[in-house]
């Protein structure tokens, strides 16, 4: 199941974890992608708290947790090449995982549907 | 995900976000379209910020090979008649008078407290002086010098004119097959050329660090000439994206960003385009406005409290317009006005003002990005070698 946040972060759910990157839209928006932050592994963090930051070469902005959790694991591949948010936002390029602390949370979130119609 | 920092925000100088006031567009805007631009507001017009190519790509290959920039917004305008040149002199510390025909120069418009009206560049065409200015900044300048100087030589607007730059190492060779009199040119100089048949009015200069030309043209013929440009191999149209990326790798500055009516020439560190004949004791010293606090803080009389420097980041981590500086005590000792991760340089550069004790070639200052100290190193300009042809 994907989910997808007005802040243009999608949401992977396996189980209990969820992983989390920017949308197509979101990396097309920004352009090239030469620098992000990763929040620190065992971090808690509530939904809508900053989690990381991604700039391009002519702007910033932050990553917000989509759902409430402690981060578990994040793409230390995407630090050294932040170009695969660019490249395959959806599959290489996502930020980091997610224990999730409140399933119910993913139920307010847009699916695919929903966002490419928010998106427009 | 939220945008902190929108491009056009992060670029423009004052770019119209009120979609009510209508766009400019440039003779261009149909082939910037058609070439597949994200088109942003600058300056009022609507502009191409980046091509299919990205703001990096487009950056890499102006560095390499040739790059074609739109830059029809900024404004030209002629000065005619035997005392423009003295005239121009009264408004700007720059030697007009002795500059020879065919030469250009670097110039600066002042307000009567020595704040930066506008940068701009100017020929001596002979039959007049040609100058180029900011965008966002014609309208004013054009008043300004026609307030101060209209009684003295005639001031001419080209809204007829468009202005495109050719920027990169090859740009000589992809212009040469259109004339191989540009060959002829150096850095810093001017001459009517004939391209694609077109009368067009040619200097060598840029705002990229790299060797290049600016192409003055009539706006009706400005498509062909685009198009006779790109039809090389070598050539890549280029957006404001990177625009403003290669400027600051070149150290240059950004009206509106890094100069402004609140900064002097002194504090800005553009003492070089104060000729020797403008300075106290020179003998033309003074006579232009602001000279007394621009003057005074030149030859030390006036305290010099800040500068313009450049700074290097140790670390990989983008240091923005508007960053707070500290040193190591965590006073605040100034601010970044224009930065980036370098794409030539794949470092975080910046550009800002720092108190005087700070701005030293080698002192390390912190950049306080998201609450975390960057340390950034006070350095030498520009961040990657020139290409000028002398």
């Amino acid at each position: 199941m994907i989910k997808y946040t007005e802040d243009h972060e999608w949401v992977k759910v396996e189980g209990d974890t969820a992983t989390v990157g920017i949308t197509v839209h979101a990396q097309d928006a920004l352009g090239d992608v030469v620098f992000v932050e990763l929040p620190e592994v065992g971090a808690t963090l509530a939904q809508k708290d900053t989690a990381g930051v991604v700039e391009s070469v002519k702007a910033a902005a932050d990553v917000y947790m989509p759902i409430s959790g402690e981060v578990t694991a994040v793409n230390e591949a995407l630090r050294d090449d932040p170009s695969l948010a660019n490249s395959d936002p959806l599959g290489a390029g996502w930020f980091f995982k997610v224990k999730l602390s409140d399933p119910s949370q993913l139920d307010a979130l847009m699916d695919e549907t929903a966002y490419g119609a928010f998106a427009q | 995900m939220s945008s902190e920092q929108a491009t056009d925000e992060s670029l423009a100088v004052t770019a119209s976000t009120d979609n009510a006031v209508p766009l400019h567009t440039t003779p261009l805007n149909d082939l910037h379209v058609s070439l597949g631009a994200r088109m942003v507001p600058f300056a009022g017009y609507s502009m191409p910020v980046q091509y299919p190519l990205g703001v990096l790509g487009e950056h890499l290959h102006t560095r390499q090979k040739a790059g074609l920039f739109d830059v029809s917004h900024m404004g030209q305008l002629r000065l005619v008649g035997p005392q423009s040149a003295a005239a121009f002199e009264s408004l700007m510390p720059v030697d007009v008078v002795d500059l020879p025909v065919g030469k250009q120069r670097y110039g600066l418009l002042l307000n009567e407290q020595g704040g930066i009206i506008d940068d701009l560049m100017f020929v001596n065409r002979g039959a007049d002086l040609f100058v180029i200015v900011n965008g966002a900044c014609k309208a004013g300048d054009i008043a300004h010098i026609q307030a101060h100087i209209g009684q003295q030589c005639e001031v001419i607007p080209m809204p007829e004119q468009a202005l495109l730059a050719l920027q990169g190492p090859q740009a000589v060779d992809v212009l040469r097959e259109l004339n191989p009199g540009v060959d002829d040119l150096v850095f810093m100089t001017g001459a009517p050329v004939t391209l694609a048949g077109i009368d067009c009015y040619v200097t060598r200069s840029g705002y990229t660090g790299e060797d290049g030309f600016e192409i003055s043209v009539p706006g009706d013929q400005a498509t062909a000439l685009a198009q006779a440009l790109l039809a090389d191999d070598r050539t890549q149209p280029i957006g404001l994206g990177a625009r403003n990326s290669l400027r600051l790798e070149a150290g240059l500055c950004l009206y509106g960003n890094d100069i402004d009516t609140q900064s002097t020439p002194i504090e800005a560190g553009l003492n070089w385009a104060i000729q020797k004949v403008r300075r106290t004791g020179g003998a033309r010293a003074g006579g232009f406005l602001g000279a007394d606090t621009v003057l005074g803080q030149l030859d030390g009389h006036l305290p010099l409290t800040r500068r313009r420097v450049g700074l290097l980041a140790t670390e990989r981590v983008p240091v923005r317009d508007h960053t707070v500086l500290q040193n190591e005590q965590g006073e605040v000792i100034g601010e970044v006005t224009s930065g980036l991760l370098a794409p030539s340089v794949n470092r975080a550069i910046a550009m800002g003002y720092v108190r005087i004790d700070c701005s030293t070639i080698g002192t390390t200052v912190n950049a306080m990005v998201r609450g975390r100290a960057i340390p950034m190193v006070v350095s030498a300009m520009p961040f990657v070698p020139n290409g000028y042809k002398r």
